[in-house]
């Protein structure tokens, strides 16, 4: 990283833990809960929000001295609506059945909050080359936080890593289902992300309390 | 009946917040105090009965495969549905600031109690995934959109009202220190969408033709709810169909 200085670094060092786009400024969980239950799926979403938040902010920054305040939300909602669209076009044609499996969630990019927040925090306050390097690097604190959470949903719920069967075949009782192990299905269900998030989070707080809220 | 089935569907079965996830983050920001949780709530349904319905008539006319059919025959075969990310957020972003004026001119009490949540409620990711739930589902006639677009908002209402009351009394608890706030919201919503998944069992009762299917959804599949969801809603599209017939 010897590209960056010091302070460029920290933007994106920080979002990974202490300022956790979904942990600790509760942004973009919508889109963030919902496409966990495979690894695979949360992957592509981040690479998805990646792509749309780096060069968000760095449209919205370069633009931010000719965007009039009272439309910016408008503005801000075109931008990444194109951006969006070019995604969903992509992975249609490249990831037909991955974009049938993240259905909705691809057009929820446009409304997740992370972008819209970092818009109005950062790139509307900042040079394009800062923006975009702080769009990357929430985007990456949004990625770990998924990952994390499609890891444990489906090692646990499915017994597989990105299709592979880490954990031996279920119904022929090989690797550790030989030993009475089975699979737990509630994980794939909607409700566990939400728990998963919440048992982050303490983890997170308990390892450093000067996170944690009064009440 | 579909209309009733669709309405109970949308708010307990397909709850926004607690099936799908929509709208997580105002549902979070907004839920500390009861009283600001209803002013959001409300809000939501005010934007979804308005939005939801004008989305159909967007789709419908201009954005499906051979929509524009109405413009003359040469137009038949245009397809704009890639375009309706774009076309429904700006009809979001400029419903929401036109029910803003509106608002505020002919009923400025009610603007006193909505008005700083309206802003908030364009980027809301429940009023975007109304419309996209209602294109993808193919919600078949402009009173169902408004009938799915009111109950999703009410199903959202009801999600915010409970969480809030719940922070309100938890409050008064003894949490361990790192859970407090965030945490243990996240995992009140897990366990209160564990409890919203028992009336799935709602639409099975009766003679119902789709028993199996509502049974399926129950049994944890590697399918995700949303996929089975989309099926249902396909089935109940044909079968309706079959009713008109």
């Amino acid at each position: 990283m010897g590209l960056l200085s010091k302070k460029d670094l920290k933007l994106i060092t920080d979002p990974l833990a202490d300022n956790n786009p979904i942990t600790i400024q509760v942004l973009g969980i919508c889109s963030a809960l919902a496409i966990t239950a495979e690894l695979k799926a949360s992957i592509v979403m981040s690479i998805a929000v990646l792509f749309v938040m780096g060069l968000g902010n760095l449209t919205i920054s370069l633009m931010r001295n000719i965007i009039p305040p009272k439309i910016r939300i408008i503005v801000q909602l075109i931008v990444v609506a194109t951006l969006v669209i070019i995604v969903d076009l992509v992975l249609k044609a490249f990831a037909y059945e991955l974009s049938k499996t993240l259905s909705v969630f691809v057009g929820l990019i446009i409304t997740n909050c992370i972008i819209m927040g970092r818009f109005e925090a950062f790139a509307l306050a900042n040079g394009p080359i800062r923006s975009f390097i702080d769009g990357v690097g929430n985007a990456l604190g949004y990625a770990v936080i998924l990952i994390i959470v499609g890891f444990f949903r489906e090692l646990l719920g499915s017994g597989t890593l990105l299709g592979f069967k880490v954990l031996g075949d279920p119904i022929e009782k090989t690797g550790v289902y030989a030993f009475g192990y089975e699979n737990n299905g509630f994980m794939l269900l909607a409700p566990m992300a939400l728990i998963t998030v919440g048992i982050i989070i303490w983890v997170q707080r308990s390892r450093n309390t000067s996170l944690i809220e009064d009440n | 009946m579909e209309h009733i089935e669709l309405f109970f569907k949308s708010i307990f079965i397909d709850n926004m917040v607690f099936a799908t996830f929509l709208g997580m983050c105002s549902y979070l920001a907004v839920s500390k105090k009861v009283s600001t949780a209803v002013g959001l709530g409300a809000a939501v349904i005010f934007v979804m009965a308005i939005t939801v319905p004008l989305n159909w008539l967007l789709d419908q006319y201009i954005l499906q495969e051979g929509a524009l059919s109405w413009l003359g025959e040469e137009y038949a075969a245009y397809d704009l549905s890639f375009l309706s990310f774009i076309m429904f957020i700006a009809t979001i972003a400029t419903m929401v600031q036109l029910v803003e004026i509106i608002v505020e001119k002919f009923a400025p009490e009610l603007y006193n109690s909505l008005g700083i949540f309206l802003p908030l409620i364009a980027v809301n990711c429940a009023i975007l995934g109304g419309s996209l739930f209602m294109q993808s589902r193919e919600i078949a006639s402009l009173d169902l959109a408004f009938n799915y677009g009111v109950s999703s908002g009410i199903g959202f209402f009801l999600a915010i009202l409970t969480i809030a009351a719940i922070r309100e009394k938890i409050r008064y608890s003894n949490i361990p220190a790192p859970l407090r706030g965030l945490g243990i919201t996240f995992i009140i919503t897990g366990l209160m969408a564990i409890g919203f998944m028992s009336f799935g069992g709602m639409l099975t009762g009766g003679d119902e033709p789709e028993t199996k299917e509502e049974t399926s959804r129950v049994i944890p599949s590697k399918n995700n709810t949303i996929e089975v969801s989309k099926e249902e809603a396909s089935k109940l599209a044909n079968n309706e169909k079959e009713i008109i017939e």
